[in-house]
């Protein structure tokens, strides 16, 4: 299994480690829901190090981000914004999400899923065949996200002194580079805090520094229920190969305009929206007991009417919540229940929780 | 060098979880703690509440409700998985700790204390006490367990 830059470390803080996409991570330090209040009131800290990193250089490099994503982006007009995307099939189904970074018109920066980074790596060299630029998967760096409303107040002063000032100015969605630092005001908690992507060697050392300003570790079990309360799909989970963004809550990520503009997976998509038969993307939230899992069939008004793509227990809430895919046109009043659970659940637009409140509204 | 109990701090620093020596135990990780009187208090073992990780519901049997031993009896939900609670002895509850319906983490935080999850009224004990383990076979157990 491989092991991250941090991975003695977090021996070191007891961290219970399970495979996660071929890596050996952290689950949790002890108290997964521990670590997920943290982040929603304070600052916790996650080694994503498992992501991967891809930069596209050359002077074809807009042209070919714009070809290869489902989003524009055009849509960013300075350097160093950021951009949320799928990468799609021809058919439209999804290859990956991923964030990419515009540093400049001759550079972009990827940030990939683990478990998709050979085949998303496969794919953009295939597709680069008539592009001018250069694929470059960057090995020897590590990912630190810090995550939390203080996140800010507690990195700064670990951070070189001439940082300050621009860290602090530093816009949501937006990077920036110092020497081999890139910093990005990103994450994946629906709290503000910042993305580190720095080299291998200082990793360990970093994470000393934040540790002993009092960053607490979160594994990924808290970084699974953060970003569930906060309305972010999870590749594998939410959605695949098989599913398009029209069929998982992110059609807003699909750029159909400017029509010239011609993006793998597009003639499908527009196909699929003629159809009018999509099925819909919403969450649910129980009035009840128990938690709500992968997989489990929902019934609305008695009939199976589809599945819950992701399920676990908002500790923010306190009730079980979901993301669920339903073969049926949304309609106020109906009764939905899921599976062998007795307590009946209200559908939500999520997100459920953004910047440590509740943000859902009823459908 | 062979101090045992070295050897016993190094068995619990490395399993991270305390076996108490007054209770007995069964196989699907419950504890049992004799309150005399024919009455019996039950739990979830330090162990078992470490696997599960986190618990957030917490399903308690009504009291008066009457189980013979190996009923499921209760339920443990955690944010990773629900499980079933083997009512270890037959008997009638008659009593059960509410305080977990609210703060489900007394389980993790106090297995043997606060975390108690209720109690037995058992009119005929030797019928099931040979199926209950003691504090070393318990400790046998979680020990092939863990590896």
């Amino acid at each position: 299994m491989l092991r991250t830059p941090l991975y003695q470390e977090h021996l070191a803080h007891n961290g219970k480690m399970a495979p996660f996409a071929g890596w050996d991570m952290p689950l949790h330090y002890g108290s997964q829901l521990e670590e997920h209040q943290r982040v929603r009131r304070d600052v916790g800290m996650f080694d994503v190090s498992h992501m991967v990193v891809i930069d596209i250089t050359g002077a074809d490099t807009i042209p070919f981000l714009q070809f290869l994503l489902a989003n524009d982006i055009a849509r960013l007009s300075k350097p160093g914004k950021v951009l949320y995307s799928c990468m799609l099939q021809q058919q439209g189904g999804i290859l990956d999400d991923l964030i990419v970074y515009r540093m400049s018109d001759t550079w972009c920066r990827l940030v990939v899923n683990a478990a998709t980074a050979d085949k998303d790596m496969a794919w953009i060299q295939m597709q680069a065949a008539p592009f001018v630029i250069a694929i470059k998967r960057l090995d020897n760096v590590a990912m630190l996200a810090v995550q939390g409303p203080n996140a800010q107040a507690a990195i700064l002063p670990q951070l070189p002194i001439e940082l300050w000032k621009t860290i602090t100015k530093l816009p949501s969605f937006s990077a920036m580079v110092h020497n081999d630092w890139f910093i990005s005001r990103t994450g994946y908690t629906g709290e503000d805090g910042f993305e580190l992507i720095i080299p291998s060697e200082i990793a360990p050392d970093l994470w000393q520094k934040f540790l002993s300003v009092g960053i607490k570790p979160c594994g990924l079990g808290a970084r699974d229920t953060l970003r569930l309360e906060a309305g972010m799909n999870l590749y594998g989970t939410d959605m695949d190969e098989t599913t398009t963004p029209l069929e998982c809550g992110l059609g807003w990520t699909v750029a159909m305009r400017p029509k010239t503009r011609n993006f793998i997976g597009r003639a499908a998509l527009e196909i699929q929206k003629n159809q009018n038969n999509l099925p819909s993307f919403v969450g649910l939230i129980s009035e009840g007991r128990g938690v709500l899992r992968n997989h489990q069939s929902v019934l609305v008004n008695g009939q199976t009417a589809g599945i819950i793509t992701s399920g676990s227990f908002s500790p923010t809430l306190k009730k079980a919540i979901a993301f669920a895919r339903l073969k049926i046109k949304i309609e106020p009043g109906v009764s939905i229940e899921v599976t062998g659970q007795r307590s009946s659940l209200q559908m939500v637009k999520p997100p459920f929780v953004r910047n440590g409140q509740p943000a859902f509204t009823y459908l | 060098m062979d101090n045992p109990r070295l050897h016993i701090y190094k068995f619990f620093k490395t399993n991270m979880s305390k076996i108490p020596k007054h209770l007995k135990y069964t196989a699907e990780h419950e504890w049992i703690r004799d309150d005399g009187d024919g009455i019996f208090c039950i739990g979830i073992t330090d162990y078992a509440q470490a696997q599960l990780g986190d618990l957030v519901f917490v399903d308690l049997p009504d009291v008066t409700t009457i189980f013979e031993r190996g009923e499921e009896c209760a339920v443990v939900e955690s944010v990773k998985s629900a499980s079933d609670v083997y009512c270890p002895l037959s008997g009638e509850v008659v009593d059960s700790n509410t305080a977990l319906e609210n703060n489900p983490e007394f389980i993790n935080q106090d297995p043997y204390g606060e975390g108690w999850m209720f109690k037995l009224k058992v009119a005929n004990l030797e019928d099931d006490e040979g199926e209950l383990l003691d504090p070393n076979a318990y400790a046998d157990l979680v020990a092939t367990e863990a590896h």
